[in-house]
């Protein structure tokens, strides 16, 4: 099942309170110089369109609500690639009072992009090891277990 | 009562297909038209501020450079303004010269990838795609240069981290050659065609009055008239070594702030030529070595490509700011939505929002709680203590 969605993966983009620059550079990725699109990946507008989110950023309290309730929403099989330092471990913000994450701790990933800012180039490549991950991946899909909102 | 009934309410964001960030809008509508305006951001925060107290001066440049990955030079430079105003530190002459390269290359990159937005927002795909195509080699100069694509760290407290060399320099004024014949044709591309000339004229529109009332800052005053610019009237780093002008349009609509943006890029490569052709007269040290930072307080400002940042930084003495306030430009900007919003329709309203250039990464310093103006005196403080402690002894209590 997951297999045919490697073809052509479409993207949803989740700014989970990043700086920018990993959203900067995501589009980057689409425009001319390294035009994704050549490839079938494709930015949509809504996760229920999407086969694939990039997450970036450290996940603030007033974000995680809004994540967990537009990753419910996201058709199954579904995969997460957090791009960036902060959406491994929170990088330089770590510590800081309003931040939750990292996105790890609330949603599976499949894929983690590293770097301050990734290159195109590096988000290109995480989009291939996932497909080869996908299509390599003999097991059964099973259902992922998705970890419900924390009471604070 | 009446009235009201016919106001219609649009949500846009926050996750919204055409915002690059996280930000709520609630428009209202009266048939086509924009009556009203709420703006809710919070989305971002990180508790910068606060963070920056617990690290030290030098790695509080690393993080402020992560405010915003669009004006990543801006806020270090305003941050390391500050902190060499609070100790009175002078810089050598070469340091001022690269700054300033560093600073005009952030603009000139910035102003592209806004000007491709417009193009997105407005509908025509072919001029985001061919602003972000120029702006491709200039973010290539800056690896092979300053060493990352964004987030430089070229600035340092007394000076910067990174020499520019000879050939590092004549790289520089090559892709700037490269460059001005790309600005050129955009230049005339948007001042030619019918159609995006119509499409910019009709919307929102800032007059000079309200750009005053609402303190609004950077290209977007610039383009209502309003002649101001840190830069020229405060002078720091090389901008005032260095012949250059002011780019003032009386307009104030989507195509004053635009035209306004495609001149100052323009300006942007003159300083850089400068600049870098100083930089093979002036040699010597980068960086005034730095003992200890003094008590007391200092304020640093830089014209980012949105407009004027402004960071407070007080120290105690030790190695750890006391008080660090931010500033950004967008923070006065984004409130001059409230009217140059109302009055149009709402496909102009989507493009006028993003004709400030927004950046909500940069303004969400702080969380603003409005409580109806209640004063607490410390015996209503105490209350509310016993109260919570009350409230947890019983919980305690429940539990076992």
């Amino acid at each position: 099942m997951s297999r045919i969605l490697t073809r052509s993966i479409w993207v949803y983009h989740f700014a989970a309170a990043p700086c920018n620059n990993c959203d900067i550079e995501i589009l980057d990725a689409l425009t001319p110089k390294y035009d994704a699109e050549r490839f079938g990946i494709k930015l949509v507008g809504s996760i229920r369109h999407a086969d694939c989110m990039l997450l970036t950023g450290v996940v603030n309290s007033k974000d995680l609500p809004r994540l967990m309730s537009i990753y419910q929403q996201a058709p199954k099989p579904f995969f997460v690639i957090a791009v960036g330092t902060c959406a491994l471990d929170l990088g330089i913000f770590r510590g800081s009072y309003n931040v939750v994450g990292p996105p790890d701790k609330h949603i599976p990933i499949d894929a983690y992009v590293p770097g301050c800012p990734p290159k195109p180039e590096a988000l290109l490549s995480a989009v291939v090891k996932l497909i080869e991950k996908v299509r390599n991946d003999t097991s059964k899909p099973g259902k992922k277990k998705v970890k419900g909102i924390k009471k604070l | 009562m009446s009235e009201n009934k016919k106001i219609t309410e649009i949500p846009i964001g926050p996750y919204h297909p055409l915002q690059e960030e996280p930000e709520f809008f609630r428009l209202k509508i009266d048939g086509e038209k924009v009556v009203g305006i709420e703006i809710e951001i919070g989305y971002n925060h990180r508790g910068i501020e606060k963070l920056s107290e617990s690290k030290s001066f030098d790695q509080a440049t690393f993080l402020v450079e992560r405010i915003c990955g669009i004006c990543s030079t801006s806020h270090p430079f305003a941050y390391v303004n500050a902190v060499e105003d609070l100790a009175a530190i002078r810089i050598p002459e070469r340091a001022k010269y690269i700054r300033t390269v560093v600073g005009e290359i952030e603009r000139i990159h910035s102003h592209l990838l806004w000007l491709g937005l417009a193009g997105h927002f407005i509908g025509y795909n072919t001029v985001w795609m061919w602003c972000w195509k120029y702006r491709e080699p200039l973010l290539e100069l800056c690896e092979r240069v300053f060493g990352n694509r964004n987030h430089y760290a070229m600035m340092k407290i007394g000076g910067v981290r990174r020499d520019i060399s000879d050939d590092q320099g004549d790289l520089i004024r090559k892709d700037m050659g490269d460059l001005v014949p790309k600005l050129d044709m955009l230049y005339n591309a948007i001042q030619d065609d019918p159609v995006i000339k119509a499409r910019l004229r009709i919307a929102g529109t800032l007059t000079k009055k309200d750009a005053r009332a609402y303190c609004v800052v950077g290209p977007t005053a610039r383009a209502s008239g309003i002649e101001i610019d840190v830069r020229k009237d405060d002078p720091y780093a090389a901008y005032g070594l260095v012949d250059w002008n002011v780019v003032v349009r009386e307009e104030g609509d989507v195509y004053a702030k635009t035209m306004v943006r495609i001149d100052e890029m323009k300006e942007s490569v003159k300083i850089i030529n400068q600049c870098v052709d100083r930089l093979k007269e002036v040699k010597g040290e980068i960086e005034t070595e730095i003992k200890e930072i003094p008590e007391g307080e200092g304020i640093g400002r830089h014209e980012a490509p949105r407009g004027e940042v402004f960071h407070y930084v007080r120290s105690r003495g030790g190695s750890v700011p006391y008080r660090h306030k931010v500033r950004a430009p967008s923070f006065m900007n984004v409130f001059s939505n409230e009217v140059a919003v109302v009055g149009g329709t709402i496909p102009d309203a989507a493009l006028t929002l993003a004709a400030v250039d927004p950046c909500y990464c940069c303004t969400e310093r702080m969380q603003a709680v409005d409580t109806d103006s209640k004063v607490y005196t410390s015996r209503d403080l105490i209350r509310m203590c016993q109260e919570k402690t009350y409230e947890l002894h019983r919980k305690m209590k429940g539990g076992k």
